[in-house]
Protein backbone atom coordinates (compact mmCIF):
# COMPACT_ATOMS: atom_id res chain seq x y z
CA UNK A 1 0.00 0.00 0.00
CA UNK A 2 1.21 3.31 -0.75
CA UNK A 3 1.40 5.79 1.85
CA UNK A 4 -1.57 8.01 2.09
CA UNK A 5 -2.21 11.44 3.89
CA UNK A 6 -5.61 11.89 5.06
CA UNK A 7 -7.13 15.05 7.44
CA UNK A 8 -7.25 14.57 10.78
CA UNK A 9 -8.81 17.86 11.84
CA UNK A 10 -8.80 21.56 11.61
CA UNK A 11 -5.31 20.62 12.98
CA UNK A 12 -3.60 17.65 12.14
CA UNK A 13 -3.05 15.29 9.22
CA UNK A 14 -3.07 11.18 9.48
CA UNK A 15 -0.17 9.52 7.47
CA UNK A 16 -1.16 5.49 6.88
CA UNK A 17 1.67 3.26 6.20
CA UNK A 18 -1.09 0.16 5.74
CA UNK A 19 -4.55 -0.78 6.89
CA UNK A 20 -3.28 -3.70 8.85
CA UNK A 21 -0.57 -4.73 11.59
CA UNK A 22 2.76 -5.06 10.68
CA UNK A 23 6.35 -4.68 11.86
CA UNK A 24 7.11 -3.12 8.38
CA UNK A 25 4.26 -0.46 8.62
CA UNK A 26 5.30 0.33 12.13
CA UNK A 27 8.65 0.46 11.72
CA UNK A 28 8.02 3.10 8.81
CA UNK A 29 5.76 5.17 10.90
CA UNK A 30 8.56 5.78 13.93
CA UNK A 31 11.10 6.43 10.81
CA UNK A 32 8.11 9.59 9.36
CA UNK A 33 8.27 10.17 13.24
CA UNK A 34 11.65 11.20 13.43
CA UNK A 35 11.92 12.53 10.38
CA UNK A 36 9.36 15.10 10.84
CA UNK A 37 10.80 15.51 14.86
CA UNK A 38 14.18 16.64 13.01
CA UNK A 39 12.41 18.46 10.42
CA UNK A 40 11.61 22.42 10.44
CA UNK A 41 8.02 22.10 10.34
CA UNK A 42 6.23 23.41 13.00
CA UNK A 43 4.60 20.54 15.00
CA UNK A 44 2.72 20.70 17.66
CA UNK A 45 2.85 16.68 18.68
CA UNK A 46 2.67 13.33 16.58
CA UNK A 47 0.73 10.65 17.38
CA UNK A 48 2.61 7.12 16.68
CA UNK A 49 0.24 3.79 16.21
CA UNK A 50 0.38 1.02 14.78
CA UNK A 51 0.78 1.81 10.96
CA UNK A 52 -0.23 5.72 10.98
CA UNK A 53 1.48 8.72 12.31
CA UNK A 54 -1.14 11.65 13.14
CA UNK A 55 0.70 14.83 13.14
CA UNK A 56 -1.01 17.83 14.80
CA UNK A 57 0.90 20.85 13.42
CA UNK A 58 0.88 24.95 13.75
CA UNK A 59 -2.03 26.13 11.48
CA UNK A 60 -0.95 29.64 12.11
CA UNK A 61 2.28 28.63 9.81
CA UNK A 62 1.49 25.89 7.81
CA UNK A 63 -2.35 25.09 5.74
CA UNK A 64 -3.55 22.10 5.27
CA UNK A 65 -2.13 21.84 1.91
CA UNK A 66 0.93 23.50 2.77
CA UNK A 67 1.59 20.55 5.72
CA UNK A 68 0.44 17.44 3.10
CA UNK A 69 3.29 18.57 0.51
CA UNK A 70 5.54 18.95 3.29
CA UNK A 71 4.94 15.37 4.83
CA UNK A 72 4.68 14.23 1.21
CA UNK A 73 8.21 15.36 0.32
CA UNK A 74 9.75 14.04 3.69
CA UNK A 75 8.14 10.49 3.24
CA UNK A 76 9.30 10.46 -0.84
CA UNK A 77 13.00 11.14 0.89
CA UNK A 78 13.01 8.40 3.83
CA UNK A 79 15.48 5.99 3.15
CA UNK A 80 14.76 2.28 2.48
CA UNK A 81 14.11 0.02 5.90
CA UNK A 82 17.54 -1.74 6.26
CA UNK A 83 16.04 -4.87 7.54
CA UNK A 84 12.35 -5.59 8.99
CA UNK A 85 14.04 -7.16 12.02
CA UNK A 86 16.10 -4.12 13.30
CA UNK A 87 15.22 -2.80 16.15
CA UNK A 88 14.69 0.65 17.10
CA UNK A 89 14.11 0.79 20.61
CA UNK A 90 15.22 -0.16 24.24
CA UNK A 91 14.27 -3.37 25.45
CA UNK A 92 12.26 -4.20 29.05
CA UNK A 93 12.09 -7.65 30.93
CA UNK A 94 9.01 -7.78 32.84
CA UNK A 95 8.55 -9.65 35.64
CA UNK A 96 5.28 -11.18 36.07
CA UNK A 97 3.74 -13.17 38.70
CA UNK A 98 1.37 -15.77 36.69
CA UNK A 99 -1.34 -17.17 38.95
CA UNK A 100 -5.21 -18.05 39.02
CA UNK A 101 -5.72 -15.75 41.85
CA UNK A 102 -4.63 -12.94 39.55
CA UNK A 103 -5.00 -14.76 36.27
CA UNK A 104 -8.51 -15.60 36.29
CA UNK A 105 -7.98 -16.65 32.72
CA UNK A 106 -5.10 -18.66 32.89
CA UNK A 107 -7.16 -22.13 32.64
CA UNK A 108 -9.85 -20.99 29.87
CA UNK A 109 -6.46 -20.03 27.57
CA UNK A 110 -5.15 -23.68 28.38
CA UNK A 111 -8.41 -25.26 27.69
CA UNK A 112 -8.74 -23.24 24.57
CA UNK A 113 -5.04 -24.81 23.09
CA UNK A 114 -5.31 -28.22 25.16
CA UNK A 115 -2.36 -27.40 27.05
CA UNK A 116 -1.22 -26.97 30.51
CA UNK A 117 -1.48 -23.38 32.52
CA UNK A 118 2.36 -23.76 32.86
CA UNK A 119 2.66 -24.08 28.73
CA UNK A 120 0.52 -20.98 28.63
CA UNK A 121 2.99 -18.75 31.10
CA UNK A 122 6.24 -20.84 29.66
CA UNK A 123 4.71 -19.49 26.15
CA UNK A 124 3.85 -16.14 27.03
CA UNK A 125 7.44 -15.81 28.40
CA UNK A 126 9.16 -17.68 25.35
CA UNK A 127 8.56 -14.84 22.59
CA UNK A 128 9.19 -11.30 22.84
CA UNK A 129 7.19 -8.51 22.05
CA UNK A 130 7.38 -5.04 20.09
CA UNK A 131 5.98 -1.86 21.02
CA UNK A 132 3.76 -1.23 18.70
CA UNK A 133 1.62 1.45 19.86
CA UNK A 134 1.27 3.93 23.30
CA UNK A 135 -2.45 4.98 23.97
CA UNK A 136 -5.73 4.46 24.72
CA UNK A 137 -5.56 5.28 28.66
CA UNK A 138 -2.16 6.83 29.84
CA UNK A 139 0.68 4.06 30.16
CA UNK A 140 -0.77 1.26 28.05
CA UNK A 141 0.97 -0.23 25.26
CA UNK A 142 -0.35 -2.41 22.47
CA UNK A 143 2.58 -5.03 22.29
CA UNK A 144 2.79 -8.09 19.46
CA UNK A 145 2.27 -10.43 18.90
CA UNK A 146 1.03 -13.23 20.18
CA UNK A 147 1.86 -16.95 18.72
CA UNK A 148 -1.22 -19.00 17.37
CA UNK A 149 -0.75 -21.12 20.58
CA UNK A 150 -1.26 -18.49 23.07
CA UNK A 151 -4.11 -16.20 21.07
CA UNK A 152 -7.44 -15.67 22.84
CA UNK A 153 -10.69 -13.75 21.64
CA UNK A 154 -12.02 -10.99 23.98
CA UNK A 155 -14.49 -11.65 26.86
CA UNK A 156 -18.15 -11.79 25.62
CA UNK A 157 -18.86 -9.38 28.54
CA UNK A 158 -16.20 -7.31 29.58
CA UNK A 159 -15.24 -6.98 33.67
CA UNK A 160 -15.94 -4.26 35.52
CA UNK A 161 -12.64 -3.76 37.24
CA UNK A 162 -9.46 -4.99 36.21
CA UNK A 163 -6.51 -4.56 38.75
CA UNK A 164 -4.22 -2.10 38.13
CA UNK A 165 -0.74 -4.21 36.82
CA UNK A 166 -2.87 -6.93 35.22
CA UNK A 167 -1.23 -8.77 32.10
CA UNK A 168 -3.79 -9.65 29.33
CA UNK A 169 -3.84 -11.09 26.18
CA UNK A 170 -6.76 -9.82 23.54
CA UNK A 171 -6.17 -12.27 19.96
CA UNK A 172 -2.41 -11.31 18.95
CA UNK A 173 -1.77 -8.54 21.44
CA UNK A 174 -1.06 -8.59 24.72
CA UNK A 175 -0.40 -5.66 27.33
CA UNK A 176 -0.74 -4.42 31.19
CA UNK A 177 -3.28 -2.62 32.53
CA UNK A 178 -1.64 0.64 33.96
CA UNK A 179 -4.58 1.64 36.14
CA UNK A 180 -7.80 -0.43 37.41
CA UNK A 181 -10.38 -0.38 34.91
CA UNK A 182 -13.01 -2.43 33.52
CA UNK A 183 -11.76 -4.36 30.33
CA UNK A 184 -12.15 -7.53 27.75
CA UNK A 185 -8.84 -8.97 27.46
CA UNK A 186 -8.22 -12.23 29.26
CA UNK A 187 -5.94 -11.63 32.56
CA UNK A 188 -3.35 -14.08 33.00
CA UNK A 189 -0.82 -12.47 35.82
CA UNK A 190 0.09 -9.44 37.81
CA UNK A 191 3.24 -7.09 37.18
CA UNK A 192 4.88 -4.26 39.53
CA UNK A 193 6.13 -2.59 36.45
CA UNK A 194 5.43 1.15 37.19
CA UNK A 195 3.52 2.23 33.97
CA UNK A 196 1.38 5.08 35.28
CA UNK A 197 1.56 6.83 39.31
CA UNK A 198 0.35 9.99 38.02
CA UNK A 199 1.13 10.92 41.93
CA UNK A 200 4.73 10.01 42.05
CA UNK A 201 5.11 11.63 38.57
CA UNK A 202 5.56 8.08 36.60
CA UNK A 203 4.73 7.63 32.89
CA UNK A 204 5.21 4.88 31.00
CA UNK A 205 8.87 3.85 30.59
CA UNK A 206 7.85 2.08 27.05
CA UNK A 207 8.43 3.44 24.09
CA UNK A 208 7.25 2.47 20.00
CA UNK A 209 9.48 0.14 18.69
CA UNK A 210 10.78 -0.95 22.58
CA UNK A 211 11.21 -4.71 22.57
CA UNK A 212 9.33 -6.29 25.53
CA UNK A 213 10.21 -10.23 27.17
CA UNK A 214 8.06 -11.80 30.00
CA UNK A 215 9.57 -13.77 33.02
CA UNK A 216 7.73 -15.30 35.73
CA UNK A 217 8.23 -14.64 39.11
CA UNK A 218 7.08 -16.32 42.51
CA UNK A 219 4.64 -15.09 44.81
CA UNK A 220 7.16 -13.87 47.31
CA UNK A 221 9.67 -12.42 44.52
CA UNK A 222 5.76 -10.09 43.68
CA UNK A 223 5.00 -9.56 46.78
CA UNK A 224 8.74 -8.33 47.70
CA UNK A 225 8.44 -5.79 45.28
CA UNK A 226 5.15 -4.25 46.49
CA UNK A 227 2.74 -6.11 44.59
CA UNK A 228 -0.62 -7.20 45.73
CA UNK A 229 -2.56 -9.72 45.08
CA UNK A 230 -6.44 -8.50 45.17
CA UNK A 231 -8.59 -10.93 43.93
CA UNK A 232 -11.16 -10.07 41.54
CA UNK A 233 -14.40 -9.06 42.11
CA UNK B 1 -8.35 31.50 49.07
CA UNK B 2 -11.26 29.85 47.95
CA UNK B 3 -13.56 27.56 50.28
CA UNK B 4 -16.07 25.46 48.10
CA UNK B 5 -19.19 25.14 50.52
CA UNK B 6 -21.68 23.34 47.65
CA UNK B 7 -19.43 22.09 44.43
CA UNK B 8 -22.53 21.98 42.95
CA UNK B 9 -23.35 18.55 40.53
CA UNK B 10 -19.62 17.74 39.11
CA UNK B 11 -16.94 20.84 39.20
CA UNK B 12 -13.78 20.61 38.22
CA UNK B 13 -10.26 22.50 38.06
CA UNK B 14 -9.58 23.06 34.33
CA UNK B 15 -6.70 25.12 32.28
CA UNK B 16 -5.79 25.15 28.88
CA UNK B 17 -5.15 21.75 29.53
CA UNK B 18 -1.84 19.01 28.54
CA UNK B 19 -0.48 19.34 25.70
CA UNK B 20 2.26 17.12 24.09
CA UNK B 21 1.58 13.66 25.29
CA UNK B 22 -0.92 12.44 23.40
CA UNK B 23 1.90 10.05 22.13
CA UNK B 24 2.10 8.42 25.63
CA UNK B 25 -1.51 8.34 26.09
CA UNK B 26 -2.09 11.07 28.60
CA UNK B 27 -5.16 13.14 26.74
CA UNK B 28 -5.20 16.90 26.78
CA UNK B 29 -8.61 17.86 29.29
CA UNK B 30 -9.48 21.68 29.65
CA UNK B 31 -12.44 23.06 28.76
CA UNK B 32 -14.96 21.54 27.32
CA UNK B 33 -16.57 24.94 26.00
CA UNK B 34 -13.13 26.57 25.27
CA UNK B 35 -14.97 30.03 24.03
CA UNK B 36 -16.69 30.70 27.43
CA UNK B 37 -13.34 29.43 29.16
CA UNK B 38 -11.22 32.19 27.15
CA UNK B 39 -13.75 35.31 27.42
CA UNK B 40 -13.55 34.50 30.99
CA UNK B 41 -9.71 35.40 31.30
CA UNK B 42 -9.87 37.47 28.66
CA UNK B 43 -12.21 39.99 30.92
CA UNK B 44 -9.59 40.00 33.03
CA UNK B 45 -6.49 39.97 31.40
CA UNK B 46 -5.08 36.80 32.50
CA UNK B 47 -2.99 34.16 30.65
CA UNK B 48 -4.95 32.70 27.80
CA UNK B 49 -4.61 28.97 29.57
CA UNK B 50 -5.27 30.68 33.53
CA UNK B 51 -6.97 27.82 35.45
CA UNK B 52 -11.01 28.19 36.01
CA UNK B 53 -13.61 25.89 37.48
CA UNK B 54 -15.73 24.16 35.00
CA UNK B 55 -18.85 23.64 36.75
CA UNK B 56 -21.76 21.25 35.47
CA UNK B 57 -25.35 22.53 36.05
CA UNK B 58 -24.58 25.08 38.55
CA UNK B 59 -25.92 24.90 42.15
CA UNK B 60 -22.68 25.66 43.35
CA UNK B 61 -21.32 27.78 46.60
CA UNK B 62 -17.83 29.67 46.97
CA UNK B 63 -16.32 31.43 50.15
CA UNK B 64 -13.60 33.75 49.22
CA UNK B 65 -11.67 34.42 52.09
CA UNK B 66 -9.33 37.01 50.09
CA UNK B 67 -10.44 40.16 47.55
CA UNK B 68 -10.82 38.68 44.32
CA UNK B 69 -12.02 40.20 40.52
CA UNK B 70 -13.92 37.43 39.02
CA UNK B 71 -16.60 36.55 36.15
CA UNK B 72 -18.51 34.10 35.47
CA UNK B 73 -19.10 32.87 31.41
CA UNK B 74 -20.91 30.04 29.77
CA UNK B 75 -24.22 28.63 30.74
CA UNK B 76 -27.17 31.25 31.52
CA UNK B 77 -27.00 30.74 35.74
CA UNK B 78 -28.19 33.54 38.12
CA UNK B 79 -25.02 34.51 40.12
CA UNK B 80 -26.29 36.38 43.78
CA UNK B 81 -23.05 37.84 45.80
CA UNK B 82 -23.79 37.45 49.33
CA UNK B 83 -28.08 38.11 48.71
CA UNK B 84 -26.82 40.68 46.07
CA UNK B 85 -27.45 39.83 42.03
CA UNK B 86 -24.38 40.00 39.64
CA UNK B 87 -24.46 39.36 35.87
CA UNK B 88 -22.73 36.81 34.12
CA UNK B 89 -20.20 37.42 31.00
CA UNK B 90 -19.00 40.44 32.83
CA UNK B 91 -16.38 40.95 35.58
CA UNK B 92 -16.81 42.08 39.13
CA UNK B 93 -15.42 42.30 42.81
CA UNK B 94 -15.80 40.16 45.68
CA UNK B 95 -14.68 41.04 49.11
CA UNK B 96 -13.08 39.09 51.47
CA UNK B 97 -15.77 37.30 53.42
CA UNK B 98 -18.47 36.78 50.59
CA UNK B 99 -19.49 34.18 49.32
CA UNK B 100 -20.59 33.77 45.53
CA UNK B 101 -23.43 31.64 44.99
CA UNK B 102 -24.18 30.22 41.09
CA UNK B 103 -27.71 28.87 40.45
CA UNK B 104 -28.94 26.34 38.70
CA UNK B 105 -28.38 26.94 34.55
CA UNK B 106 -31.53 28.53 32.79
CA UNK B 107 -29.65 27.18 29.07
CA UNK B 108 -26.37 25.77 28.32
CA UNK B 109 -24.98 23.05 30.57
CA UNK B 110 -20.98 24.44 32.00
CA UNK B 111 -20.34 27.77 33.39
CA UNK B 112 -16.68 28.63 34.26
CA UNK B 113 -15.86 30.29 37.19
CA UNK B 114 -12.81 32.74 36.82
CA UNK B 115 -10.84 34.86 38.83
CA UNK B 116 -7.73 37.35 38.10
CA UNK B 117 -4.51 35.85 38.07
CA UNK B 118 -6.03 32.21 37.84
CA UNK B 119 -6.59 29.51 40.20
CA UNK B 120 -3.57 28.60 41.45
CA UNK B 121 -2.81 24.72 41.43
CA UNK B 122 0.04 22.67 41.15
CA UNK B 123 0.56 21.70 37.62
CA UNK B 124 1.38 17.73 36.84
CA UNK B 125 2.96 17.37 33.00
CA UNK B 126 2.68 20.61 32.33
CA UNK B 127 -1.08 21.28 32.97
CA UNK B 128 -3.69 21.06 35.91
CA UNK B 129 -6.85 20.10 34.11
CA UNK B 130 -8.57 17.38 36.01
CA UNK B 131 -8.91 14.46 34.08
CA UNK B 132 -11.01 12.09 35.70
CA UNK B 133 -10.90 8.77 33.70
CA UNK B 134 -6.48 9.27 34.18
CA UNK B 135 -6.70 9.72 37.93
CA UNK B 136 -4.52 13.02 37.17
CA UNK B 137 -4.91 17.20 37.35
CA UNK B 138 -7.32 18.96 39.44
CA UNK B 139 -6.33 20.63 43.17
CA UNK B 140 -6.04 17.37 44.57
CA UNK B 141 -3.40 16.16 41.46
CA UNK B 142 -6.04 13.13 41.55
CA UNK B 143 -8.47 14.01 38.75
CA UNK B 144 -11.42 14.47 41.44
CA UNK B 145 -13.77 17.15 41.16
CA UNK B 146 -14.45 19.67 43.99
CA UNK B 147 -15.59 18.35 46.94
CA UNK B 148 -17.61 20.67 49.51
CA UNK B 149 -14.60 21.97 52.32
CA UNK B 150 -11.95 22.17 49.70
CA UNK B 151 -9.59 25.37 49.60
CA UNK B 152 -8.35 26.88 45.85
CA UNK B 153 -5.38 29.32 46.17
CA UNK B 154 -6.10 32.45 44.49
CA UNK B 155 -4.31 35.41 44.32
CA UNK B 156 -5.92 38.69 46.10
CA UNK B 157 -7.09 41.26 43.07
CA UNK B 158 -9.23 44.37 42.56
CA UNK B 159 -11.77 44.88 40.50
CA UNK B 160 -11.02 48.08 38.98
CA UNK B 161 -13.85 48.44 36.34
CA UNK B 162 -16.32 46.19 35.13
CA UNK B 163 -15.31 44.45 31.59
CA UNK B 164 -18.39 43.02 29.43
CA UNK B 165 -18.55 40.67 26.74
CA UNK B 166 -20.58 42.39 23.97
CA UNK B 167 -23.70 40.99 23.53
CA UNK B 168 -22.76 40.18 20.16
CA UNK B 169 -20.05 37.78 21.48
CA UNK B 170 -22.57 36.17 23.56
CA UNK B 171 -23.79 32.58 22.65
CA UNK B 172 -27.95 31.59 22.56
CA UNK B 173 -27.39 28.14 24.04
CA UNK B 174 -30.93 27.48 23.56
CA UNK B 175 -30.93 27.23 19.75
CA UNK B 176 -30.06 24.30 18.14
CA UNK B 177 -26.30 24.86 16.67
CA UNK B 178 -24.94 23.55 13.97
CA UNK B 179 -22.15 21.93 13.39
CA UNK B 180 -19.16 21.87 10.94
CA UNK B 181 -17.73 18.84 9.58
CA UNK B 182 -14.60 18.64 7.90
CA UNK B 183 -14.54 15.40 6.13
CA UNK B 184 -11.38 13.62 7.29
CA UNK B 185 -9.78 9.61 8.38
CA UNK B 186 -12.03 7.19 7.13
CA UNK B 187 -14.96 9.62 5.03
CA UNK B 188 -14.36 7.90 1.93
CA UNK B 189 -14.67 4.50 3.14
CA UNK B 190 -18.51 5.01 4.04
CA UNK B 191 -20.97 4.80 1.40
CA UNK B 192 -22.17 8.21 -0.36
CA UNK B 193 -25.69 7.40 1.00
CA UNK B 194 -24.37 6.91 4.49
CA UNK B 195 -21.84 9.88 4.77
CA UNK B 196 -24.90 12.14 3.77
CA UNK B 197 -26.70 10.85 6.36
CA UNK B 198 -25.43 13.51 8.86
CA UNK B 199 -26.20 16.53 6.63
CA UNK B 200 -29.91 15.69 6.07
CA UNK B 201 -30.90 14.60 9.57
CA UNK B 202 -31.16 16.25 12.80
CA UNK B 203 -29.41 14.56 15.14
CA UNK B 204 -30.35 14.30 19.34
CA UNK B 205 -28.16 14.62 22.11
CA UNK B 206 -27.96 11.58 24.14
CA UNK B 207 -27.88 11.02 27.92
CA UNK B 208 -24.81 9.35 28.00
CA UNK B 209 -22.58 11.91 27.01
CA UNK B 210 -19.74 13.44 29.27
CA UNK B 211 -16.11 15.03 28.44
CA UNK B 212 -14.48 11.70 26.76
CA UNK B 213 -17.64 11.76 23.89
CA UNK B 214 -20.76 13.21 23.13
CA UNK B 215 -23.36 10.90 22.02
CA UNK B 216 -26.02 11.61 19.26
CA UNK B 217 -29.11 9.56 18.66
CA UNK B 218 -30.60 9.31 14.98
CA UNK B 219 -30.60 7.49 11.69
CA UNK B 220 -27.78 4.57 12.24
CA UNK B 221 -24.68 5.20 9.73
CA UNK B 222 -23.49 1.91 8.55
CA UNK B 223 -19.81 1.55 7.58
CA UNK B 224 -19.24 -1.42 5.50
CA UNK B 225 -15.52 -0.57 5.06
CA UNK B 226 -13.31 -2.24 6.54
CA UNK B 227 -12.14 -2.95 10.30
CA UNK B 228 -9.52 -0.91 11.65
CA UNK B 229 -6.64 -0.96 13.41
CA UNK B 230 -5.93 1.24 16.59
CA UNK B 231 -5.28 5.07 15.31
CA UNK B 232 -5.22 8.39 16.90
CA UNK B 233 -8.56 10.76 17.37
CA UNK B 234 -8.55 14.50 17.43
CA UNK B 235 -10.93 16.33 19.71
CA UNK B 236 -14.31 16.73 17.77
CA UNK B 237 -13.94 13.22 15.40
CA UNK B 238 -17.12 11.60 14.66
CA UNK B 239 -16.93 8.17 15.44
CA UNK B 240 -19.47 5.79 14.16
CA UNK B 241 -19.57 2.99 16.47
CA UNK B 242 -21.10 -0.69 15.40
CA UNK B 243 -24.49 0.50 16.31
CA UNK B 244 -24.48 3.53 13.42
CA UNK B 245 -25.39 6.08 15.93
CA UNK B 246 -22.59 8.63 15.93
CA UNK B 247 -19.78 9.89 18.91
CA UNK B 248 -18.23 13.02 18.55
CA UNK B 249 -14.87 13.08 20.92
CA UNK B 250 -14.32 16.28 23.52
CA UNK B 251 -11.18 16.89 25.50
CA UNK B 252 -10.97 13.49 27.48
CA UNK B 253 -11.19 11.17 24.71
CA UNK B 254 -8.98 8.72 24.54
CA UNK B 255 -6.13 8.99 22.21
CA UNK B 256 -6.11 6.09 20.28
CA UNK B 257 -9.31 3.84 18.90
CA UNK B 258 -10.30 1.59 16.48
CA UNK B 259 -13.77 2.66 14.96
CA UNK B 260 -14.12 4.19 11.84
CA UNK B 261 -14.34 8.34 11.87
CA UNK B 262 -16.48 10.86 9.22
CA UNK B 263 -14.14 13.59 10.23
CA UNK B 264 -13.44 16.33 12.78
CA UNK B 265 -16.07 18.88 13.70
CA UNK B 266 -14.42 22.38 13.16
CA UNK B 267 -12.95 23.41 16.62
CA UNK B 268 -14.87 26.65 16.62
CA UNK B 269 -18.32 24.91 16.97
CA UNK B 270 -17.04 22.09 19.60
CA UNK B 271 -17.99 25.06 22.52
CA UNK B 272 -21.56 25.37 21.28
CA UNK B 273 -21.95 21.52 21.60
CA UNK B 274 -20.00 21.42 24.69
CA UNK B 275 -23.42 23.56 25.96
CA UNK B 276 -26.34 21.64 24.94
CA UNK B 277 -28.21 19.33 27.19
CA UNK B 278 -29.38 15.61 26.56
CA UNK B 279 -32.33 15.77 24.36
CA UNK B 280 -31.13 18.98 22.13
CA UNK B 281 -30.89 18.30 18.29
CA UNK B 282 -28.23 19.69 16.23
CA UNK B 283 -27.21 19.76 12.48
CA UNK B 284 -24.11 19.62 10.07
CA UNK B 285 -22.83 21.33 7.54
CA UNK B 286 -19.55 20.55 5.89
CA UNK B 287 -17.21 22.65 5.50
CA UNK B 288 -13.66 23.42 4.12
CA UNK B 289 -10.45 23.03 6.24
CA UNK B 290 -8.60 26.07 4.20
CA UNK B 291 -11.92 27.95 5.88
CA UNK B 292 -12.00 26.78 9.67
CA UNK B 293 -8.12 27.43 9.62
CA UNK B 294 -8.53 30.95 8.69
CA UNK B 295 -11.10 31.57 11.63
CA UNK B 296 -9.11 29.40 13.97
CA UNK B 297 -5.83 31.95 13.20
CA UNK B 298 -7.88 34.33 13.94
CA UNK B 299 -9.42 33.21 17.22
CA UNK B 300 -6.12 32.67 18.30
CA UNK B 301 -4.76 36.05 17.17
CA UNK B 302 -7.85 37.83 19.38
CA UNK B 303 -7.35 35.44 22.31
CA UNK B 304 -3.72 35.33 22.47
CA UNK B 305 -2.91 31.87 22.01
CA UNK B 306 0.32 30.30 20.67
CA UNK B 307 0.13 26.78 19.43
CA UNK B 308 3.08 25.33 21.69
CA UNK B 309 5.88 23.11 18.95
CA UNK B 310 7.33 21.15 20.53
CA UNK B 311 9.49 18.32 18.62
CA UNK B 312 10.03 16.13 21.67
CA UNK B 313 9.53 14.98 25.33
Amino acid sequence: MKPSIVNAGADAVIVYFADEISIEANQRVLQLDSAIASSDLAILETVPAYSSLMVYYDITRHSDTDIRASIKAIIESLPELQQVNAEQGQTHVIPVYYDETVGPDLARIAELHGCSVEEVIERHCRDSYRVYALGFAPGFAYMGEVAEDLQAPRLDSPRTRIPAGSVAIAERQTAIYPLASPGGWNIIGRTTFPLYEPQKGILNQLNSGDTVRFKAISKDEFITAGGSVEAFE
Amino acid sequence: MIEVIEPGMYATIQDFGRLGYLKKGLTRGGPIDENAFLWGNYLLKNEAGAAQIEIVLGGSKFKFTSAAAVAVCGADVSLKLDNEDRNIWETFQVEAGQVLSIGPARSGLRAYLAVAGGIQVEPQWGSCATVKREQLGGHRGDGSALQKGDTLAIEPSTCELTQRIPWRYRPDYSKPPVLGLIPGFQYDQFAMAEREKLSFHEYKISQQSDRMGIRLEGPAIEYAGKGLVSEGINIGSVQVPPNGQPIIMMNDRQTLGGYPKLGNISPLDLSRLAQCRPGQTVQFTRVEVAKVQQQLTNYYDFFGITPACQTDH
